[in-house]
Formats: C-alpha cells, structure tokens, sequence
C-alpha cells in the first residue's frame, strides 16, 4: 500500500479535503482529482509557466509544486476568474487583442497576469513583461498578450 | 502595428474582412477547452515508453518479467508484439517500427512500452524492464553520413508510404534515401563567364518546434473498431496510416481531434498513434498516451541542413546563375524529409529571373532523432543563404539590396518552375512595402544593421478538401470540415467564409473539431492551406444552402425572380422578410429539418507535386538589429512582415499569424539548436533548449497586410503563417552581415557573433 496523507484546502474558493500521496504535485491533483484541466503541464520542468497557479495569492509552478505544500492554503486556477459566468477585464482584454492562439500557455498566462496586476494595478509594459517572463508562448510572440494586460490594467482604472 | 493596404471590404454580408473575436475565445479563457491530455475514456489506462538511451544499437534481449509482475501493470509492448502484422510505418517511407525490432537507431527511440493503471506505476515499470544492447558504430553527423565508407543506416529496399507523393522513389544510395533536383538553362558557362561569383556554405541547426501541448494519444479498441483521440494535424492520413498497419478497413478506424496547443508541423502525419493503438491492443484496454517535452523532442524535429551554394551576376547586379546543393539531416527516419528535400530545392534559387540554375537536393539518415515538418521548411532552410549572396552580389555591383531585388524579381505571370504555377503575387510592391514599413531609408547609427528579404513557398499541399454545412430549424449554422484547429484561428475563419455566403452573423455559425466518423474528408492541416482549400470547400458548401434558401424563397414570392435579397439571417423582397427559420419550416411542413450543403475542392490535373502549388506564399521579411561586438549579442529592434493574403478574412489573425512566425524566426535564427554529439541530444529540456520568452521581443513588429484578392482561395483569400518565418530569418541573417559580421553559421548566438567578428576561428564543431 502506497501511503497517503489527507490535505485540506480551498480551490477557487470551495473547500476540498483529499487523501492524496504526499509525491502528487498539485498539479496532478487539480487535473486527475479536481477535474480541473485547465491548469497546463507542459515542460514539466517549472521553465514554462503554463501551469501557474495562486496559491495564497502567489504564482506557484503547480507542476513541481506538492500538493501537500497546498494543505490549508487558498489555491486559484483559471476556472475560478469568471464569477457567475462574467469573464474578468483581462480575459475579456484576452479576447480583445487576441492575445492566444492555440490556448495552451493561456490558463497559466492569465493566472501570472492576473497576479501581476493585483499586486500592481497600473504596470508600465516594462513591469508587464518582467512579471510574465517565467511564461512561455510559442503561438503569439507575445505582442498581443502584453497588450491586452495593459488594456485591462486600463480598463481596471 | 498592421498595415492595411489597401481598404477593401468584400462581400455584400460584410462577415468576411472583419476582425471578430475567435470563436473559441470562451472556452479557452475560461480553462474549458479540452485537449487528448485533458481527456480520459473509462476504463483507460496510462502508457509510458520506454527509450533507447543509445544512437546505435543491436537488442540482445529485453526481459519484462519484473515489470509485469508490478502491481498495476496490465501489459508490456515489445516489437515481438507486432510480429503478426506488418509493423513498419511511414508516410513517405515505410520505414519506422511501432516499437524497435532488433535495432534502436536513435536515442529515444521506442524500446518498449507500458500500460497500467496510473501514471507512476507505469513509470515505474519502465525502471523494472530489462534490455541488454550491444553498441553499434555511430553515424551523427551529416559529414559522417556521407563518409565513404559510413555506416549504414538502413540498408533494404526503400518502400514506399501511402502518403509520398514523390513519383518514383529511387533506391537508397548509401545513407541518402531520397535526392530531388533540377537543371535549366546554361549554369557552367556563366559562371566561367560572370563578372561577379559569390560562393559560401551554410549551416542550419535541427531545431524543435515546441508545440506547449506535446504529442497525446488515447487508442481504444471496440467491436472490432479502433478509436483513437489523437494531436493530429492529418487525421485523414493518420485514420489511413492506422488501418493499412493493424489490417482495418478505413470506416473501422475513428479518429477524433479535439483543440491542439499547437501543432507548427510537429503533429503533422502520424507520430504517436501506432504505438498508442498498438499498446491497447495488447492490454485488451484504452489507453491514453502524453509524451514528455524531452520525449515530443525526439518524436520529431526539424532538419539540421548544410547548403552549398554559388551565385553569377554581372557587374550592374543582373544575376545571372545559382547553383546549390543542400543536404537535409533527416535523423534516423525519414518522416517527412523527402518533401523537406524537395521543397528546401525548389525554395533554393529564390524568386529570380536566372538564365541557368541547377539544384541537388539530399535527404541523409544519420543516429539522431527523426526529422519532419516544421514551418516553413525547406524556405527556412535555404532562404537565408541565397538571399546572403544576392545581397553581397549587391554590395560588389554596389547597389541597394532592396534595388536589386526589384532589378531581378520574378513578376506575376512569370514561370517559377516549369510546368508549375506561375507566379501569383506582386513581389516588388511587397519589398517595397516591407522596406517602408521597417524604415529602410532612415539613417543608421553605429552597430545598426537592416535586412530585407524574399523567397517563395510551395503551399497548400495536397489540393483536395470537402465540407459540409448544415442550416439548423432554428437558423444556426453548423460546419464540418475536417482541418484541425491547432490555434490558427481557421474555426473563426471558416464561420466567417460561411457566414458571408449565408449572409447571417458568424456568431451564429459553430465549427468544431474533426471526428472523421461523421466530418468529411480533408487532406491535412498544413502549408497554409486551410483557409485557402477547406475554406473554399466551405463556401461551396455553403452556396448549397443559400442556393436551397433561394429556392423556398422562389416559392414564397413566385415573381420575385432573382430580386430576393438574403440579409441578417432573412431573406427580403419589396419589404417583406422572411427569416431562416421560416423559409426552412415553409420546406419541411412541421417545425425540424435541416438544410444541408456539400462542397469539395480536388485537383484540376493529376494533383502532381510538379503542377502544383496551389499558390506561392510569398516569404518576406525585413529586420533592423544591433550586433554588439564585444559580447556577441545580437538584439532585434525592429522587424516588419508581409502577408499577402489575397483577402483578409480576418486581418487581426492574419496579424497574429505574422507576429508569431516573426518570433519563432527570431528564435531559429539566434537561439534555438539541438545540441547533438556523437548522437546523443546534450539539450533535451527547456532548461538548456531555449526559446523566445516574452523579454525578446523586438520593440517595433509591423505587419503589412496586401489585399489584391489574387488568391485561389473564397474571396480571392491565399494562406499565410509560414512565409514570415523564412523571410524573418533570413532577413535577421541578412542584416547580421550588413552590421559587418560575417554569417553562415545558425542560431547567431553570441559566442558565434563574437567569434566571427573578431576574425576567431569558429568553435570546433566535435566539442
């Protein structure tokens, strides 16, 4: 028998208690457990970004992240920006520049925007591309995603 | 930035021209697309592979015992597996088995694989197998492929694929396993004869295409049927791959393509699937298969190549004669090589007028990791060299690069190559215009090089594509056609072609993913051919259902005659409306039905590599960067694209196909190579295989849209989305050798830079 261990946490503002391994990262734990498949894994390797995630408020790479380092914190995944069905003014910014393609990078993209511009409301584009450096694109080169985060920091003021 | 030229709107339902939102924006913002990972059949089980860790070797044995004995494991697929058919596949040549059979030929090569019932017990079996090798001699580089007295990388008959399209293949001639070529005109005696002969070698790295989502593959096997949800750019080629091997009819093969997170070429034809079907079939259970990064990095790459090549002018800047041999490192299988090779040959002149040219074109195996399509291939590969030459032709007969080119462009109408499709876009207006956008005439500062550069694509592949739409009771449309949407917007570009022929709202049209059950066929997603090929098979199908509205509409007014108008999902005349629904409920009696259209596109001759393209991608580009001469680093400031669509049915995709192209080209040409020594890959993460991240981007991108409705597409439309990756490197390489630093060497890293501009030797190749 494997061991396990139970964790308990909020995602996207719901309680969750789970009795996991304690190698699952939290990846794995919002894809196969939550059903949540937004969240992205691609280089597997923290270099990508695609499956970015807040957890307490801070991007975390969930592909190497334990899921048991998650245990009693608030994790937040691309499922949860839109409340009652309304997009955010980044994802509707998203939409606005067509700032994705094949959509991919584009859970993990919004969740390192989405951090970026609660903790700097108003970034110059300097600050915009500081902050999603650790993201990787590979459809869009990039141009139409800085501007749509600074479309919605604009439409945010 | 984008500039338009010139206005134009086409179409009196104004639905084509317009920028709409993509209609998957929804589900991709909200994390509910779905892609093969995200998905899961009951019942299945997880596949792992296990890899050669040698480039050349002969299996002595492999013992499976501990693996199998795992609690978890259901089965383990060895090549002895696939005995009982005939396991080689391959496209073009039917050389690759499903899992190794006596010989790994590459390092990750498929040894063996796993099927069990998650994902970390599967692993861990991999661990457990057993396989003893004994080493065999390498061949890693091109040079060493093409030794006299090389190993041999295969050595039977070569046969042939389903899908070559190459004529006759000739017969293996040592490691090279296709050679594509041509002779015009007199090359000897103008170079003896010209005033001006430039001459280098060229080198191109094996690059990987990163789509983020790697190959992912759930097989299942049911009632004498397998289905399979697959990454696929080609189902229709793949569905027909899988049922020539496993000995099915092509009906009892379903392939279902859900959304891809990129494909770039590296999902085109078959990679994953036969080992995915092959492993559910021995389990007796689905299984679901999601390579690695390091394991889609071995899947399929683009090919390293080395270019020789020569170019005659006249004193004035008349260029006369090129001459090129190219040889392509296809790794260990040849994938999609031979028509790399064919398209890196044709791609090798440039869009010139020569008075003689003579090109040959090798396809070489060497013990490295398969190669394939990549976009833009062949252009990618060649384009930079030539237009090298040309502008050091310009230097000595001490014109303007960008004068020279319009001194010696092909013109519309003018022969590219006999027997083919004649020129069909104004290349001098686009130069002109790439030039202008980029700032071609502004003073440089110091350190300041720019580069322009042109070339041509064969695109739009194979000229056969079918479509179905059907007009629903409630008046919203339904689109099936088999292209797959790997994040180039062709869903949005299709609801708009259709609603513009429908004269109704696009948002009111739904285009989802192939099933090939019940999607009709189309040949591959690729080439830039969908807008152009599965999009004009849209209209026509499309033209059915309005042709089958017009007609009810008759029936409502009998004198009306040609003067009903269809508008805003209705048809009018003299006032009176009446909507979709209406017309559609008037045919059927009760409310239901369906109105249903069928549209198709093939070939006009034979369909023949030699008769085609369906048209020319122009592949231009232009680049203004700073070359640091202390440390090398080469920093791109501005770049400016041409896409000359023909008619934008989307300008701001068009934008973005651009701006994507410009900075994968920046990435070929300054950072990105597949380190190989001695055929072991040294870079096989992102940690140490690095591509563009947002901080590389150039501060000014400008892409020039051209609009002169001359494309064979719906509305006049042609493709774009590859050409501006050719003509981006090249255009980088180009103005790397105006800032004085002399080029034939890519990626342009620093050390490389630095080397050649201090008159330093160049890194030994071996380490």
């Amino acid at each position: 028998m494997r061991e396990t261990v139970e964790i308990s946490l909020q995602v996207n503002e719901r309680a969750q208690s789970l009795r996991i391994e304690p190698r699952e990262t939290l990846a794995d734990v919002l894809r196969d457990r939550l059903g949540l498949t937004g969240t992205k894994v691609s280089c597997d390797a923290q270099v990508c970004g695609a499956c970015t995630v807040l957890v307490d408020g801070r991007t975390v790479s969930a592909c190497t992240f334990l899921a048991v380092d998650a245990d009693g914190g608030a994790v937040r995944t691309v499922e949860g920006l839109a409340r009652d069905g309304v997009l955010t003014p980044l994802q509707q910014a998203f939409i606005d520049e067509a700032a994705f393609q094949c959509g991919f990078c584009t859970p993990g993209m919004l969740m390192a925007a989405t951090a970026l511009l609660e903790e700097n409301p108003h970034p110059t584009e300097d600050e915009v591309k500081e902050g999603l450096d650790g993201n990787l694109c590979r459809c869009t080169g990039y141009a139409p995603i800085v501007a749509a985060v600074l479309r919605a920091a604009e439409a945010g003021r | 930035m984008t500039i338009r030229t010139p206005e134009r709107i086409v179409g009196e339902g104004a639905q084509v021209g317009r920028s709409m939102p993509r209609v998957d924006a929804g589900e991709k913002l909200r994390g509910e697309a779905r892609y093969v990972g995200d998905m899961s059949v009951p019942g299945m089980l997880h596949g792992k592979v296990l890899r050669s860790p040698f480039p050349h070797a002969r299996i002595i044995s492999i013992d499976v015992s501990a693996a199998l004995a795992l609690p978890g494991v259901v089965a383990v697929l060895t090549g002895e597996d696939t005995l009982d058919i005939d396991p080689y596949w391959g496209h073009a040549i039917k050389d690759r088995p499903i899992v190794a059979i006596g010989e790994v030929r590459f390092v990750g090569e498929p040894v063996a694989a796993v099927a069990a019932e998650d994902e970390a017990t599967a692993e861990a079996a991999l661990a457990e197998i057993v396989v003893e090798y004994e080493e065999l001699p390498v061949v890693g580089t091109l040079d060493d492929a093409l030794a006299a007295d090389a190993p041999l990388v295969h050595d039977g008959p070569i046969r042939p694929g389903l899908f070559h399209g190459l004529g006759t293949l000739p017969d293996r001639d040592g490691n090279i396993c296709y050679r594509y070529g041509f002779e015009r005109g007199s090359v000897d005696e103008v170079f003896e004869q010209a005033e001006i002969v430039v001459e280098g070698e060229y080198t191109f790295p094996g690059v990987y295409q990163y789509a983020m989502e790697t190959h992912s593959v759930i097989a299942q096997w049911e009632g004498g049927e397998v289905t399979l949800w697959a990454t696929c750019q080609h189902p229709f080629l793949v569905r027909a791959e899988i049922a020539a091997l496993f000995d099915l009819p092509l009906g009892r093969v379903r392939i279902i393509v859900p959304y891809l997170g990129g494909g770039f070429g590296s999902k085109s034809y078959t990679k994953m699937e036969p080992i995915t079907v092959a492993l559910a079939r021995k389990a007796g259970r689905p299984v679901r298969i999601v390579n690695r990064v390091d394991e889609s990095m071995v899947t399929t790459r683009r090919h390293g190549a080395k270019t020789w090549m020569r170019t005659a002018a006249d004193r004035s800047g008349r260029l006369l004669a090129r001459e090129a041999r190219v040889w392509f490192d296809t790794g260990a299988y040849a994938d999609n090589g031979p028509r790399v090779t064919a398209t890196g040959a044709d791609s090798a002149p440039g869009p010139y007028r020569w008075s003689g040219v003579r090109v040959e074109a090798s396809c070489v195996h060497t013990h490295t990791a398969p190669s394939g399509s990549y976009r833009a291939f062949g252009a990618s590969h060649v384009q930079w060299a030539g237009e090298l030459q040309v502008d050091e032709v310009a230097r000595r007969a001490g014109i303007d690069p960008v004068e020279i080119r319009r001194l010696n462009l092909l013109t519309p109408g003018e022969q590219v190559r006999p027997g083919g499709k004649p020129l069909d876009a104004d290349l001098i207006g686009d130069i002109r215009k790439v030039a202008d956008a980029l700032g071609w005439d502004e003073p440089r500062e110091p350190g300041i090089g720019r580069g322009i550069s042109v070339g041509l694509l064969a695109a739009g592949a194979h000229p056969v594509s079918s479509a179905i739409v059907r007009l629903e009771a409630d008046g919203e449309a339904i689109v099936l056609v088999g292209s797959t949407e790997m994040g180039q917007g062709q869903r949005t570009a299709f609801a708009q072609i259709a609603a513009e022929v429908l004269a109704m709202p696009a948002e009111r049209i739904r285009c989802q993913g192939t099933d090939t059950r019940f999607t009709p066929y189309d040949r591959s997603t690729g080439a830039s051919r969908s807008t152009t090929l599965a999009g004009l098979a849209v209209q026509r199908a499309a033209a059915e259902v309005r042709a089958d509205l017009m007609e009810i509409a008759g029936k409502v007014w009998p004198d009306a005659g040609d003067a009903v108008e269809l508008r805003d999902g209705a048809a009018w005349w003299k006032g009176e409306r009446r909507s979709y629904p209406e017309l559609i409920a008037r045919r059927f009696g009760l409310s239901g039905g369906q109105l249903i259209g069928e549209g198709g596109v093939h070939p006009e001759g034979t369909g023949s590599y030699a008769e085609g393209p369906v048209f020319w991608e122009v592949c231009i580009g232009a680049a203004e960067v700073h070359v640091d001469r202390e440390t090398g680093v080469v920093s791109v400031r501005r770049t400016a694209t041409v896409a000359d669509v023909g008619t934008a049915i989307n300008p701001l995709l068009v934008e973005r196909q651009d701006e994507g192209a410009t900075m994968q080209g920046i990435g070929n040409a300054l950072l990105e190579e597949m380190v190989y020594r001695e055929g072991m890959l040294l870079n096989d993460s992102l940690l140490d295989y690095r591509i563009p991240t947002i901080e590389d981007l150039p501060p000014e991108q400008v892409c020039v849209i051209v609009e002169n409705a001359d494309g064979p597409g719906p509305f006049g439309a042609k493709g774009c989305g590859e050409g501006a990756f050719a003509g981006i490197i090249a255009a980088i390489a180009t103005a790397v050798a105006d800032a004085g630093v002399r080029v034939d060497e890519l990626p342009l890293t620093p050390e490389r830079v630095w080397r050649s501009s201090q008159g330093q030797p160049k890194e030994d190749a071996k380490g």
